[in-house]
């Protein structure tokens, strides 16, 4: 027995050397990185401002909390809410046909990778950028911020599409068809109920992000609760900043919540 | 029997044993019902409408295409600020996937057993999580200064909220065979976590870190709208002087490194899993 556990030992392949660069790579990379630890802080007034933002954070203005006109928080979460959701509607939308393009197994190859650079090429213009160019279309407010919330929802989107579509169990269709189904039955009975409960989830996921990424739409006056909450912050008026944060945070824990529920229910079918 | 099943009856099919089983009138409709509801009230508040979107659509490409030609003369001044944007994401996501470690052995409910402890780690983490990292950053801008500082420290808390979901996740579905085995020949809980638990989850988590690490090259180019340094930082100087020439350079820069990075992530992450 003894002997055994030693000829294993033994036998067991030597990656020390291999651990031992990786460790140096990693350590190197981090050292040279390091560079950007600068504190920059000229006035020398950091602790008290964070002291104050954790003041303002913990003792929210409930004047604007509660407020049920178009400037309170409350319209402000459904607007951001509104937003997400039609925009990940919009950006599944767009998704759809293009993760169908770039899917491997049902495109020839040169299409399928002129398909996943487009992909690449969309997901790698930041959020504000769509957001500037979709305000010369609609003018700013929530408009500019629904098209640049399904822009930017495409790329993981439709990654997450291809990877279901390229999963797709073919046999299913082959019995189908040795069943003598016409394609519209194929696609009804074979293609849809494989790929619903994927799409669901992935989209679920995506409105999930979408409702924590909409403050940066505020940056270009995109609508949403992302403006109100950066003109707070640049203008130290702390407690409005943590009654918006407050009502986004308990939004996006209910949602989040609901989300995980459904698509738990989704995959166990 | 729910109460849609007792509004919608469901059909009953007798098999061919004689055995009777239910068919549940399907949620379609319902589901169906509830998406074009709330679609249509999006649809007011949002003030969509593809009217503007036609007559207005082809403004949409009027920045795209001044950023065409991109200005290749620009080129050397993007150096700096990119790998800014790189180190900052680098160091960011390293921090943050080493210091969510503990946090989440703490939150992960098969290795620590106070319910309680659990849900409190639990609560932090997603809480941090909803914290948007734009905010994160403005903070830190304001209390280390305007500069790469910022970035980091916000990446850092991003990639710490997320590596720390996915780390419980991922500890909670280790198999605790070995674990047991360790504690029942004598080994302490630490040494059997180490032994045990540890190789089962790393290169799960080193892959969830390296994916991470893919996202935050993309998202450190946003920081810097808000003065956290790296590419957002010229984007948004050259935004400002409508230099779109300019962006569209920095723009090519971004989409090469981010395909660099992730192609070189994705293949380590292969070999790792």
């Amino acid at each position: 027995m003894e002997k055994t556990i030693a000829a294993a030992y033994e036998n067991a392949p030597k990656t020390w050397v291999y651990k031992l660069l990786l460790v140096f790579g990693v350590a190197a990379m981090l050292i040279w990185s390091s560079s950007t630890i600068v504190i920059n802080d000229t006035t020398g007034s950091g602790l008290s401002v964070a002291k104050n933002i954790l003041s303002g954070i913990f003792h929210p203005d409930t004047k604007l909390l509660f407020n049920f006109t178009n400037s309170g928080v409350l319209y402000l979460l459904l607007e951001t809410l509104c937003i997400a959701f039609l925009g990940t509607i919009v950006g599944a939308v767009i998704s759809v046909p293009l993760s169908f393009i770039s899917a491997s197994n049902l495109m020839p190859r040169p299409i399928a990778l002129v398909g996943r650079l487009a992909i690449a090429a969309i997901r790698t213009v930041p959020a504000f950028i769509y957001g500037l160019m979709f305000i010369r279309v609609t003018g700013p407010g929530p408009f500019a911020g629904l098209l640049t919330m399904s822009l930017c929802s495409i790329g993981m989107v439709s990654k997450m599409f291809i990877e279901s579509i390229e999963d797709l169990d073919k046999r299913i269709l082959e019995s189908l068809d040795a069943a003598g189904c016409t394609t519209f039955q194929k696609i009804r009975y074979g293609i849809l109920p494989q790929l619903f409960p994927d799409f669901m989830s992935t989209l679920i996921y995506r409105f999930d992000m979408n409702l924590r990424d909409a403050t940066v739409l505020g940056l270009v006056g995109a609508g949403g609760i992302g403006a109100p909450l950066i003109f707070a912050m640049s203008s130290y008026r702390w407690n409005e900043v943590g009654s918006i944060l407050l009502g986004l945070i308990v939004l996006v824990m209910i949602i989040e919540w609901i989300s995980a529920k459904i698509r738990t229910k989704l995959t166990r079918g | 029997m729910s109460f849609y099943d007792r509004i919608f009856k469901p059909r009953r099919h007798t098999l061919s044993n004689g055995k009777v089983v239910e068919e549940r009138f399907t949620r379609l409709p319902l589901i169906m019902l509830i998406i074009l509801v709330c679609t249509a009230i999006s649809v007011r508040i949002t003030g969509f409408s593809f009217s503007v979107l036609l007559s207005g659509g082809q403004r949409f490409f009027d920045i795209l295409f001044d950023m065409f030609p991109p200005n290749t003369s620009y080129l050397p001044k993007i150096w700096t600020p990119l790998l800014d944007t790189i180190k900052m994401s680098l160091l960011g996501s390293f921090i943050g996937a080493v210091l969510s470690i503990p946090f989440a052995i703490l939150a992960a409910s098969n290795i620590v057993t106070n319910r309680a402890l659990v849900f409190v780690v639990r609560l932090f983490l997603s809480l941090v999580r909803t914290l948007p990292t734009l905010v994160c950053a403005l903070i830190a801008t304001y209390i280390f200064g305007l500069g790469t500082m910022a970035g980091t420290c916000a990446i850092a808390v991003f990639t710490f909220a997320y590596v720390g979901k996915q780390l419980f996740e991922i500890i909670e579905t280790v198999d605790m065979g070995p674990f047991e085995a360790m504690e029942a020949l004598g080994a302490t809980r630490l040494q059997a976590f180490i032994a045990s638990v540890f190789p089962q989850v790393l290169p799960s988590y080193l892959s969830v870190s390296l994916f991470c690490l893919e996202g935050n090259v993309r998202y450190a180019s946003i920081l810097g709208y808000v003065g956290a340094g790296g590419l957002g930082l010229i984007m948004n100087e050259k935004i400002g002087w409508r230099e779109y020439s300019s962006v569209g350079m920095i723009l090519i820069v971004l989409f090469v490194t981010v395909i660099a990075i992730e192609g070189l992530s994705h293949a380590v992450r292969k070999r790792l899993t």
